[in-house]
């Protein structure tokens, strides 16, 4: 295994090192929050997004602020660099910089601290770079602002030699090219290459890699790494994933609800939390838990007695020997072409999205389909869904080709499939309220008369533990995780034996995804259900799946049980995609708890 | 880039047609002998009235006409209206006045719309954001012949700053005072685009990466606010272009200004069919033509449609 | 596997100042509530919300009165005035000033002008609310259909938009009214829809196309509900947004151009009291008594400026954008 750590010279005694080492004497704080406050203005009053935070990083050591959605980690981190969004201010605490406060700053000297001295590298690649202007420029636009001294010339040279740095390659020509023409790893390749043009002291890494592919996201992170380890910057990281941050930084900052709730050394985290709420995220964090089951194989224990106590005896494991069942869903060689429109005229090309994919889901089995986007994977599960027609190839639910039926065949094979998709915001109608969401699939299917169904409707919302109340509700009242409990509320609504989840978990926060699983797991139980469970992210196979089918540009690469592919992967692919979770070089000891 | 653009003129061609054989048959095909209601109550002579039908082809079937009449469009030969002039002189003399006019007054717009809704974008919720929002309401809500007769009468009769009228020979300083008015109800939808157009883009992601990169203030404004917002306004202001050259009738009545859209209005009153049908073709052309141009713009400006 | 860096026990060095392990203690507030469903104060549906957001605003309540009065002159003007706009004139009070009973003073024919403006709300109103109503069936359709069944449906349907949407509003409106012999307020109202319906279809179409590819709408789909009914269920009740707010603005805007096609004398008849025909008659004696213009003027702007705040206020409420979720 190639994967990198961070060395860092806190392991190692004072003077001896590489390019991280401090001196000794200059053992001075690069970075000290102290009890820092920010609050933004709502039209409900004030909100307190950071209630006294307290984080120390020294320079060149990687720390890492791990947290869920709203814990006030990014609040904090803008709150570095002056750019709180909106109404966002600090109303507390100090900032210190190498010893310089820098709240209350006047605004030229915190804009000249800016890429000189604290870098940033944003979120989502997609929507940070400005889509108007040339790579190039937006880099040369940092080193112009950052006092770069050197003519015209230089500074193209400068721009191409970042850029090559960044990983990069061909970068004088990619420079001249526009945001749009680049994949999502490259644009966030150019925006380390700004974060780091002028070399900071600091470079705030704000979930630098959440928005790409799992393997594209190991690179990069490994890239960003060894930079950083040879300029000797030190680096704030931003991240939802304690795997990530544990294999990434030294020091470790958890926060929740915008406090610290722990901190302290990445390894006595794991190992020892002492905050309930850490021990609850150690303990669901999807990259953790599979490395804890994979370390038990390693150490020949069953899986099933490993989980975090939470999910333990509830969520059915791969290694539960389970009765031979008969085959439900069947997709034989499956194909999709799609036409893609050119720009110009008879410029049109066959995409072949889905190609010959052939796959078996048991009854009451857990069939994971993985791949990274552009796998095809959701268009696999669209045609097992019988909502897109297949360009060859057939899928046999319970025997029967679902492109013979009938339209009336066609209507009831409805009831016996059902989705649930990945956006808990787009996937209910925000104009019908709880109960017309749930019920709209009996009415169709005239299950029942009004009473019935607003019992069941009752039924159904206990099964997903939500209080009845929840059924007078909108889905904008509703949080992430409760929708999702009301999406698979209604996919539940018509008793169906198949249920597709598409990325169904993938938006949720940690603690939320691993309630979710846990639901699923209990429904799988008590219902028999088959889940045909479509998602990019292996850790949460392994929480799941009974087996595995993993994809790549269309095609099957691998399909083997669960336990087999992350024991023993027999493609470079799969190899690659179970390298790339978080955390999945993490001694043993570290996390076993 | 030259596909898109040769895509963009086969669009125009169903659109070209559709609306001139629209605008032809809205004005032929109207109830009634179109040539017996001419030369006043007592009627024109029937050898009079014989000889306009022949040479405007209304004894052809509709299509026929139409499709002569295109013809004489592509040969830039319209025939003579019903005095006897040539309509692409008469055209020929009105078209660069509204065109003068139209120009002007999208300057107007353009500058103080879209320098005035960069300041209130900027401090949305300001004071200065306050007062220009309540103005561009007022200018929306009042209608331009109101606004014209108001300017004119302050402006002109009272203060004697401006000519009342332009008249016969327009220039810059007399077309001023009607491009102001002309450009009002326009120059509040751009204040008010730009104004939003800012304030979104203001909180957009690249934004606050241009900041963290270290840009100044002003740097971030021009380079990537402004820059940004300019899209969906330079789009506005190309469409618009047809909108001021059709919309002056309203104008250039107001202020006796002797172009299309004056001659537009003499041509529907005394019934000049052949005279009205070329002036709104010749409008149409424009529109197209203007909002042509605005998609070039638009891909000059956005490098995300050039390779569409 | 790489060497082992990740010992139990920290090796050699204990953490710098500033970074010792670190717990705080349990917060009050606990861990449970993460999930709680909101279970007091009434559910709140978008328009619920977006109401609750509206009333907040002193712009919407301005604007609402002022459509509420606009509306109630326009249905009974008799309420407001005993003076018939048209038979109570006297030429011999000829652009008199004001005097008791009658606070605007007489327009040029002696009629008095407070009636006259009291009696102009309707036609500017009913014009208004008639093309508006028409404008929304049209284009709504036109766009719904386009964007929803797109493939050919789609290019016809956009073509023929182009086509109208080629053609300035006014200058059509002109164009037609100038052979329209039988002028009411439905005719006018008819004509400015007739041309007036292609914005509207390109808002709908764009809408549609969004709010069609949302998973809601697959959902429905693998429920296996037919797609004219998804449309109307679905797509159509989630697109109404910005319909809504174009409708508003629009009201205004056709209100102006029936103002100004009254005004070139093209419009309502004489017979009918018009604003824009009052601001046609007060301009030709500007010059002797320009404060005449002023009363129709204003209630002309005052109805539109209504109508236009109240667009800009919906807008702000129903925007997704301005919503935190």
């Amino acid at each position: 295994m190639t994967t990198q750590f961070p060395v860092t010279n806190g392991d190692l005694p004072v003077g001896e090192g590489d390019g991280r080492s401090y001196e000794a004497g200059t053992d001075k704080p690069l970075l000290e929050i102290s009890d820092l406050q920010v609050s933004f203005t709502t039209s409900e009053g004030v909100v307190h997004a950071v209630r006294g935070a307290d984080i120390t990083v020294y320079p060149g050591q990687s720390v890492a602020i791990v947290g869920e959605s709203g814990s006030g980690k990014s609040t904090t981190a803008h709150a570095v660099i002056d750019l709180l969004p909106g109404t966002g201010k600090v109303t507390g605490g100090s900032i210190k910089f190498d010893g310089r406060e820098i709240v209350g700053l006047p605004r030229a000297e915190i804009e000249a601290m800016r890429g000189r001295d604290i870098g940033l590298v944003p979120q989502d690649p997609m929507s940070n770079l400005n889509p108007v202007w040339r790579i190039g420029t937006q880099i040369e636009e940092a080193l112009k602002a950052n006092g770069f001294d050197g003519g015209k010339r230089e500074r193209k040279e400068r721009v191409a030699s970042l850029l090559a740095e960044a990983g990069l390659p061909d970068a004088e020509r990619r420079a001249r090219q526009y945001p749009h023409e680049f994949s999502g790893g490259m644009r966030q390749r150019s925006l380390i290459a700004i974060g780091l043009a002028s070399r900071p002291k600091l470079l705030i890494a704000d979930e630098p890699t959440s928005a790409l592919d799992v393997t594209v996201q190991r690179q990069i992170l490994d890239h960003l790494e060894v930079l950083t380890q040879e300029l000797g910057t030190a680096v704030l990281f931003i991240t939802h994933d304690l795997g990530l941050a544990a294999e990434r930084a030294e020091h470790l900052v958890v926060m929740f609800k915008g406090r610290v709730v722990e901190s302290g050394p990445a390894r006595q985290i794991l190992a020892n939390p002492q905050h309930p709420y850490t021990r609850r995220l150690v303990a669901s964090a999807p990259s953790l838990a599979s490395r804890r089951i994979q370390v038990a194989h390693e150490q020949g224990q069953e899986s099933d007695e490993l989980l975090a106590p939470d999910l333990d005896a509830t969520v059915p494991r791969a290694g539960v020997a389970k009765a031979a069942q008969a085959d439900i869903v069947v997709a034989k060689n499956l194909t999709k072409v799609f036409n893609i429109r050119g720009g110009r005229p008879g410029a049109s090309t066959d995409f072949k999205a889905v190609d010959d994919v052939s796959f078996t889901l048991k009854r009451g089995h857990t069939l994971a389909l993985v791949g990274e986007s552009g796998s095809g994977k959701s268009t696999a599960a669209n045609m097992v869904l019988g909502l897109l027609d297949a360009t060859s190839g057939v899928v046999e639910f319970d025997g029967t080709d679902i492109a013979s039926l009938s339209a009336k065949e066609a209507f009831a094979f409805r009831r016996r499939i059902q989705p649930v998709f990945q956006n808990p915001y787009g996937s209910l109608d925000p104009t019908f309220s709880i109960f017309r969401s749930i019920e709209e699939p009996l009415a169709l299917h005239k299950v029942g008369g009004k009473k019935e169904r607003e019992k069941r409707v009752r039924e159904l919302l206990d099964m997903v533990a939500l209080p009845q109340s929840a059924m007078r509700r909108f889905p904008n009242e509703l949080s992430g995780g409760q929708r999702q409990r009301i999406a698979i509320a209604r996919a539940l609504a018509l008793q169906p034996e198949v249920i597709v989840l598409d990325e169904a978990v993938s938006a949720l926060d940690v603690l939320v995804q691993a309630q979710i699983l846990e639901l699923l797991g209990n429904l799988q139980d008590e219902l028999g259900l088959s889940y045909l469970f479509i998602t990019h992210d292996l850790a949460v196979v392994r929480q799941i799946a009974d087996s595995v089918v993993v994809m790549q540009t269309g095609k099957v690469v691998e399909q083997a049980t669960t336990d087999e592919v992350f024991d023993n992967p027999r493609q470079q692919y799969t190899r690659d995609l179970l390298a790339a979770i978080p955390g999945a070089g993490l001694e043993g000891a570290a996390i076993a708890g | 880039m030259l596909w898109y653009l040769g895509r963009r003129l086969l669009q125009v061609i169903p659109v070209f047609l559709g609306a001139t054989l629209l605008l032809y048959a809205l004005v032929f095909l109207r109830p009634g002998d179109p040539v017996a209601g001419l030369g006043g109550e007592r009627g024109l002579p029937e050898a009079v009235q014989a000889q306009i039908r022949e040479q405007y082809n209304l004894n052809e079937p509709f299509i026929v006409q139409y499709l002569l009449f295109l013809k004489g469009v592509f040969t830039l030969d319209f025939g003579i209206d019903f005095r006897g002039q040539e309509i692409i002189d008469v055209i020929g003399a009105a078209l660069p006045v509204t065109f003068q006019l139209a120009i002007m007054a999208l300057v107007i717009e353009a500058v103080f719309g879209v320098l005035f809704g960069l300041i209130a974008g900027m401090r949305k919720g300001g004071w200065f954001d306050g007062t220009v929002l309540v103005i561009s309401l007022l200018v929306i809500s009042v209608p331009t012949f109101v606004i014209g007769f108001v300017l004119q009468f302050v402006m002109g009769v009272k203060l004697g700053w401006f000519p009342v009228t332009v008249g016969r020979d327009p220039n810059f300083y007399s077309l001023l005072l009607p491009a102001i008015v002309l450009a009002a109800t326009s120059f509040a939808y751009v204040l008010r685009l730009t104004r939003t157009s800012v304030a979104e883009n203001l909180s957009a992601d690249y934004v606050r990466t241009a900041r963290a990169k270290g840009l100044r203030r002003s740097q971030v404004t021009g380079r990537h606010v402004l820059r940004n917002s300019l899209i969906p306004v330079v789009t506005f202001l190309g469409a618009d272009l047809g909108n001021l050259m059709g919309g002056a009738i309203v104008t250039e009545g107001i202020f006796n200004i002797n172009g299309v859209g004056g001659t537009l209005y003499q041509a529907i009153i005394r019934g000049e069919n052949v005279t009205v049908v070329s002036l709104t073709t010749v409008l149409v052309i424009v529109y197209i033509l203007a909002n042509l141009l605005v998609d070039l713009l638009y891909a000059a400006l956005d490098p995300r449609i050039r390779y569409a | 596997m790489p060497e082992n860096r990740y010992e139990t026990v920290p090796g050699g060095r204990r953490p710098r100042p500033g970074q010792e392990h670190f717990a705080a203690e349990v917060d009050e507030g606990g861990l449970g509530a993460v999930d709680a469903v909101k279970s007091d104060a009434a559910p709140t549906s978008l328009w619920r919300d977006a109401w609750l957001q509206m009333r907040r605003r002193p712009m919407f309540w301005v604007a609402a009165t002022i459509i509420l009065l606009v509306i109630t002159v326009a249905a009974f003007p008799s309420w407001f005035t005993s003076v018939h706009p048209r038979f109570d004139c006297e030429l011999a009070k000829s652009l008199a000033g004001p005097e008791p009973g009658h606070p605007f003073g007489f327009d040029k024919q002696g009629c008095d002008i407070y009636a006259r403006t009291i009696y102009g709300a309707r036609a500017s109103v009913l014009v208004g609310v008639m093309s508006t109503a028409m404008v929304v069936i049209i284009g709504t359709i036109m766009g719904a259909v386009a964007g929803y069944y797109s493939g050919w449906f789609d290019v016809v349907l956009s073509r023929i938009t182009d086509i109208f949407f080629a053609i300035p509003l006014v200058l059509a409106a002109i164009v037609i009214m100038s052979i329209t012999t039988n002028r009411t307020s439905f005719t006018v109202a008819l004509v400015l829809a007739s041309f007036g319906w292609t914005s509207i279809a390109r808002i709908t179409r764009g809408t549609v196309l969004s709010v069609k590819n949302n998973e809601f709408v697959t959902a429905a789909r693998s429920l296996g509900m037919g797609r004219g009914r998804i449309l109307v269920r679905h797509v159509m009740p989630n697109s109404s947004a910005p319909i809504i707010v174009y409708a508003t603005v629009a009201l205004g805007t056709f209100i102006v151009a029936e103002a100004t096609l009254s005004f070139l004398g093209i419009g309502l008849p004489p017979s009918t009291v018009s604003w824009g025909g009052d601001i046609a008659q007060a301009q030709r004696a500007i010059r002797q008594a320009p404060e005449i213009l002023f009363y129709p003027a204003a209630g002309l702007a005052l109805t539109v400026l209504g109508f236009i705040m109240m667009g800009d206020v919906v807008r702000d409420a129903l925007d997704p954008k301005a919503r935190t979720r």
